[in-house]
């Protein structure tokens, strides 16, 4: 039984008059530990499917199990249980809390897991360093670069110690050098043992993953896997 | 999510917009404060009318000689048929609801001591006006029989009187002087304060009603047993109404009152002036806190208007939330807590200005104010009510937004 089994899923969304076929049955496997590149033009149906793969958002039809788990019956809750427990998210524009302390807002999600106070600060300085944010605790994000916004928010994504972390354009917002950095980061917790998505539009960022899947008009048109991806030999780079 | 971080998470919410979160307290403020100042009006009010109750006695009316009225032409109250004595010993004989009816007549005059004087009430009456008013002796002793017959130059002295006269020193056995005539004060009375006009009940000396007119008044008054008033006290548990229509019947065959005519006297009767002055002070009290209750509600639409801004505001905030694990429940409880703190912070701002107002209008005007814990409990528990009456509605709302749809709001 693969980690995350995607079969025939489907997303129709009506916008007045118009019908609008995100997915047009999809399925595929990921094992636990691959690294995926998701990428297609937009509207192609990739951020669909990244939101379905998130538990934020349900397929019209088809199944997704996720470690086993049949994710499109649950109830709200045990899908927030879900995203707060097994998956990480890192998105494009951050969405750090403002006026907020990377500290504080790395122990977000260990708020949620009603985690204890004490626990939670260590985990998340933890996290922080796992970063290399750990001289940054107390800055808002005001205060913060992009690279390092973002990095705080790989913390987040982190803290909980997920089996899925879920990229969402993680680059998008950067430049070369901090997104190479970006890169190193998350090639490292793949290294690690997560199970990396990521989407993205640019091939040098999905060059980062053993496996490429290509969205077109809401339908897989390649997925080739066993690809050389930079994270197995550059695992350690961008992290001193 | 735990409700310590909850708290510091809506603490930081209203402090970062400080002034519209000021502004949004304002109405629970200004809400608070009314409640808690017009409740302790209100409360003084009806305290201030309790305490004239319980001076005036219980089950109380006076009767006045009536207004003349010759040809058509009316002369005023007092001018009509005098009351005399007689009147008020038949009042008590045969009016079957009247405990007791101590006729009475005022003097105002100099009263002297040694070398002091003062202006005050002389009432001449007999024991029975002590009864009426329910007035006990701090004392010394009543008048006796023989005083009360006689002319006895025997006085009762009032509290301020007696201060006013005597100073510290103790009045009884000293002698007064009223009109050259020399009374001693042979008991003193429990102080009474004010009456419902204001008027200090304890500046008063008290003779028996043939010393005032024989030794006192002198004059025609002497000759014709004429008073001023009646005090009457009706039995506990009769109706004051019949007892004031036995009255008037009374005293309508004693005056020789043609059928048709005026009544020859006019009775006050006082308790049912003063339930009526406290009917309409707690209505009063109930007015003032409906019309300050509403500015609490306004304060609390307020609040609900500021709320649902900030949850538009901050839905990609919540749709955050949501996905690093927020339960739609601690999105509720988050906006919840907000709305409850901005309206407990107003409400407790309120409370302080509710009781400086009071405090001022305490202060600086004649009105009684009495600030009582319950008002001050009860405008609390209205502004938590309000938080979270008023807070539900956008904290549902936000509870119930959906997690992708929350995180791509623009």
């Amino acid at each position: 039984m693969a980690f995350i089994e995607v079969r025939g899923l489907t997303k129709v969304y009506a916008s007045g008059d118009s019908v609008v076929h995100a997915l047009r049955g999809v399925g595929f496997d990921i094992a636990e530990g691959e690294f995926v590149a998701v990428m297609g033009a937009s509207g192609s149906g990739k951020s669909t499917l990244m939101n379905i793969l998130g538990c934020l958002d349900l397929p019209t039809s088809g199944e997704y199990r996720l470690a086993g788990e049949e994710v499109e019956a649950m109830t709200p809750d045990a899908l927030a249980s879900i995203r707060n427990r097994r998956i990480g998210f890192v998105f494009q524009q951050f969405n750090l809390l403002a006026r907020t302390s990377a500290q504080e807002n790395v122990e977000l999600p260990l708020l949620y897991a009603g985690v204890g106070r004490a626990e939670r600060r260590a985990r998340a300085a933890e996290s922080l360093r796992e970063v290399g944010l750990a001289d940054r605790a107390a800055h808002t994000p005001t205060q913060l670069s992009g690279g390092q916004q973002q990095r705080v928010a790989i913390a987040r994504a982190l803290v909980n110690r997920p089996q899925l972390i879920l990229a969402d354009e993680p680059t998008g917002a950067l430049d070369s050098q901090t997104s190479h950095e970006i890169m190193s980061l998350l090639a490292g917790l793949n290294a690690r043992g997560m199970t990396v998505v990521m989407v993205t539009h640019e091939s040098d960022i999905a060059a980062w993953a053993g496996r490429r899947i290509v969205f077109r008009d809401g339908a897989i048109v390649e997925d080739r896997c066993g690809l050389q991806g930079r994270s197995t030999y550059t695992s350690d780079e961008g992290r001193s | 999510m735990n409700s310590i971080a909850a708290l510091r998470s809506a603490w930081r919410a209203l402090t970062t917009n400080l002034l519209r979160s000021m502004l949004t307290m304002l109405g629970i403020i200004i809400g608070v404060a009314a409640v808690i100042t017009m409740i302790a009006i209100g409360a003084g009010a009806q305290e201030r009318v309790a305490e004239h109750m319980k001076t005036l006695g219980t089950n109380v009316m006076l009767v006045f000689p009536g207004s003349q009225s010759a040809g058509g032409v009316r002369m005023g109250a007092q001018t009509g048929q005098m009351l005399t004595e007689d009147d008020a010993l038949a009042i008590a004989r045969d009016v079957p609801e009247v405990q007791v009816a101590a006729p009475a007549s005022r003097a105002t005059t100099q009263v002297v001591a040694g070398n002091t004087n003062w202006l005050t009430y002389v009432i001449g009456t007999t024991n029975d006006f002590l009864e009426a008013r329910e007035w006990t002796l701090e004392a010394g002793r009543i008048f006796e029989a023989g005083e009360l017959q006689g002319s006895g130059k025997v006085g009762l002295i009032g509290r301020t009187a007696a201060l006013e006269l005597f100073g510290d020193a103790d009045p009884l056995d000293q002698v007064v002087r009223v009109r050259n005539v020399p009374i001693t004060i042979v008991g003193t009375l429990v102080p009474k304060g004010e009456n419902a006009n204001g008027q200090d009940q304890d500046d008063v000396l008290l003779v028996p009603i043939s010393t005032l007119r024989n030794r006192i008044q002198g004059g025609n008054a002497g000759k014709l047993r004429r008073i001023g008033w009646i005090n009457v006290k009706v039995r506990e548990g009769q109706s004051m109404k019949d007892a004031e229509d036995g009255i008037r019947e009374l005293l309508r065959q004693r005056h020789r009152v043609q059928p048709g005519a005026d009544d020859s006297v006019r009775v006050r009767n006082l308790t049912e002036v003063l339930q009526a002055q406290e009917a309409s002070s707690r209505v009063m009290t109930l007015l003032l806190g409906a019309v300050a209750g509403v500015s609490l509600v306004v304060g609390g639409i307020g609040i609900m208007n500021i709320m649902l801004v900030s949850v538009t505001e901050r839905t990609r905030e919540i749709g955050l939330r949501m996905a690093v694990g927020a339960r739609g429940r601690d999105i509720l409880v988050q906006f919840l807590i907000e709305a409850v703190t901005l309206s407990l912070v107003g409400g407790a701002i309120g409370i302080a200005l509710g009781a400086a107002a009071t405090w001022g209008v305490a202060a600086f005007s004649e009105w009684r104010v009495m600030l009582s814990p319950a008002s001050v409990a009860l405008a609390a528990g209205f502004a938590a009510a309000i938080g979270i009456f008023f807070g539900w509605y956008p904290a549902r709302r936000a509870a119930r937004l959906l997690p992708i749809e929350a995180l791509r709001h623009e």
